[in-house]
């Protein structure tokens, strides 16, 4: 059994306009994927296609208008999503731990940082103050902060991006997950920075046989820090499977794009047709969601792809998976 | 040789920090050169100066000390009012074209807005330009009409690199045109920047954090560290033979999207020092790896390396110290 298996998970957002008629965002439509304990899973895709909220809604942290409409969310094999709100207040921060994008905005600002890491280890695991000081300062000699007795006394503000960076993942590890979501953890952070940060990251998934999600629209990120890919495209995971395949072999005509849109593949002067505007959420194209901005459309696109099986552990939901012209995107 | 379109001499920045009487030391004497046609990448980490040498060279901030020398004409310290129809030559594009663009305005109106200002056009030479510089940059002419709400990123970067190219510079500084646009767009963004650069001959300075964009775009690259260069070089030449200890650090550190790709990383210790209190002699010396005593006290000036146009920053180069992606191996 894997750690987390994610079934057909749909979000949508309701609300109404100016009408009063209902109208519908699907945000989410049926994503499905499993993560095994000691792995590296990277979610990619453009703005909107739904990576930060497949997390919360994994999470259980989604707000209203927002809500899961559909899917199960199997943790450890309790489903999530079935779940009253204070048993997974429990789980969070303790089983399940996120770092998020803007480390200075989710410390509080008016606690010294060494409180902050022995609260949230107060709050799920308990026990005397002396053991949960001791455990936050173990954490941050773990992920790096120099001379931790004198930075736990450090206020937020005090520290540089980088440094806050590394508190918010000490925090996260206080009571030992078994699932770490990190949320772009380096966008806004300097190229040299985020290169500490995620060895840092790669590092404690293997010390502490964590799993971890790790979303960005780096490409080069996911090619040299995760195991396993998930290429998102209108709330769908449209091509999934080990990263070396999907680099290699590219079965969907959007992870295509995508990887001829990085600048080591990129050709200058050739005109290339690579983006386009994000689908309407409230209008989404019926079957393929990528059809009105796919050069290989036909007409048998109109109908929903199969997620087809293109290789071991590789999948790609589009009719023409593994049977795309070599060149082009 | 072609005179340079563009001279920085010696160029510094200093803005006050505080009450205390302290400065941010933005920009420590920094020497450039383009040539007409010449694209200048330059590549930084946040706080190496290089939105702040930019904005400098177009006299958008004043520089403390130094000289800008403009198509042959010392730019420094003439008057606003003169300086205004040298803007026609000098072009910018922001980082952010969603606040780059008033609101208000029609697309059409505002990618005539600086033909309008620095052309003396008919109303229907306007007109026709516009749509031409539209097709330019690959937008429908139905945009013209709208409003900047109704386009997505992409398409309000063309509208401002239309209007950066309406009035046919000599210059455009683009500050970190496509870091706010995601990955395909961009691809789209610089292609059409390339394919602008071809027909205007126009050169262009390209402020970018990101390596692997501005190796795609550039004929020579400078790299800065606490607003000094530490190394120019080609394109090429640098990504191939990086010389500065910090640029080799900072190339070590790219991730190129592809998993094969084997990474040869050093990574550095430690973060940017503060801008205010710039360590002493070599600024990079409290992070670099093959430090010296010499380099806490002894500021290195440019070293020629195997090409004429290949200069580096380091006293490590004249032992041969400076590598030290060998010596992590060794």
């Amino acid at each position: 059994m894997s750690l987390l298996e994610v079934k057909n998970l749909r979000t949508h957002f309701m609300s109404r306009d100016i009408d009063n008629q209902i109208r519908v965002a699907e945000a989410l439509n049926g994503v499905s994927f499993d993560l095994e304990a000691g792995k590296v899973l990277g979610f990619v895709g453009e703005t909107g296609a739904g990576k930060s909220l497949t997390a919360q809604s994994i999470c259980g942290l989604l707000r209203p208008p927002a809500r899961v409409v559909e899917g199960r969310v199997l943790f450890d094999g309790q489903d999530l999503t079935a779940m009253p709100s204070e048993e997974l207040n429990e789980l969070r921060g303790a089983q399940i731990a996120m770092v998020v994008q803007n480390p200075r905005t989710s410390l509080d600002p008016l606690t010294r940082i060494g409180d902050q890491l022995v609260r949230i280890h107060q709050a799920h695991t308990g026990g005397p103050l002396t053991a949960s000081r001791e455990r936050a300062l173990e954490m941050m000699t773990a992920v790096g902060i120099p001379d931790p007795k004198n930075r736990a006394s450090a206020w937020p503000h005090e520290l540089s991006g980088g440094m806050a960076q590394r508190v918010l993942i000490a925090m996260s590890l206080m009571n030992r997950p078994k699932l770490l979501i990190a949320d772009e953890p380096t966008t806004g952070l300097d190229v040299t920075v985020q290169a500490q940060i995620l060895d840092l990251l790669k590092n404690l998934t293997q010390r502490f046989d964590m799993a971890m999600i790790i979303i960005t629209h780096d490409l080069g990120i996911v090619a040299h820090y995760s195991d396993e890919v998930a290429v998102m495209f209108a709330g769908t995971i449209v091509e999934s499977g080990p990263v070396a395949k999907i680099f290699e072999a590219p079965s969907h005509p959007y992870t295509r794009s995508l990887i001829a849109a990085t600048p080591e593949r990129l050709q200058m002067g050739s005109g290339a047709k690579l983006g386009g505007q994000p689908p309407d959420l409230y209008n989404l194209p019926t079957g393929c969601h990528l059809r009105t901005r796919c050069v290989f459309a036909q007409n048998i696109c109109t109908d929903t792809p199969p997620n087809r099986e293109v290789g071991t552990d590789h999948f790609a939901m589009c009719h023409f998976a593994g049977r795309l012209p070599e060149s082009g995107a | 040789m072609t005179a340079p379109i563009l001279v920085v001499e010696d160029l510094v920045k200093r803005f006050p920090a505080g009450r205390s009487g302290a400065f941010v030391n933005a920009v420590n004497g920094v020497d450039l050169k383009i040539v007409p046609g010449e694209t200048l990448g330059m590549v930084g980490e946040s706080g190496s100066g290089k939105s702040t040498i930019g904005r400098a060279i177009l006299r958008l901030t004043e520089p403390t000390e130094g000289r800008i020398t403009f198509d042959g004409r010392d730019i420094t310290n003439i008057p606003a009012h003169k300086m205004r129809p040298l803007r026609r030559d000098m072009q910018m594009v922001f980082q952010d074209p969603w606040s780059a663009l008033n609101p208000r305005m029609r697309i059409g109106d505002l990618i005539a807005e600086p033909m309008k200002l620095h052309l003396d056009l008919s109303r229907s030479e306007r007109e026709n330009k516009t749509v031409d510089l539209a097709t330019r940059v690959h937008l429908r002419p139905e945009f013209l009409r709208r409003h900047s709400s109704d386009l997505s990123g992409g398409q309000l970067q063309r509208v401002c690199i239309a209007r950066a190219i309406a009035t046919n510079p000599k210059l455009i500084v683009l500050d970190e045109p496509t870091s706010s646009l995601d990955l395909s767009v961009r691809a789209e963004i610089l292609d059409l920047l390339s394919e602008i650069r071809q027909q205007t001959q126009a050169a262009m300075l390209f402020i970018s954090h990101d390596l692997g964009t501005v190796k795609l775009i550039s004929d020579r690259i400078v790299v800065l560290y606490l607003g000094s260069v530490v190394e120019t070089a080609r394109s090429q030449t640098l990504f191939s033979n990086p010389a500065h200890p910090y640029s080799q650090s900072l190339l070590s550190a790219h991730l190129p999207a592809d998993p094969k790709a084997e990474l040869a990383r050093h990574v550095l210790e430690g973060e940017v020092p503060s801008p205010i209190n710039l360590p002493s002699g070599c600024t990079f010396h409290t992070r670099c790896p093959v430090a010296i005593q010499k380099c806490s006290t002894h500021a290195p000036g440019p070293q020629q390396i195997d090409d004429p146009e290949h200069f580096a920053n380091c006293l490590r180069i004249s032992d041969g110290g400076n590598r030290i992606l060998s010596t992590e191996t060794s």
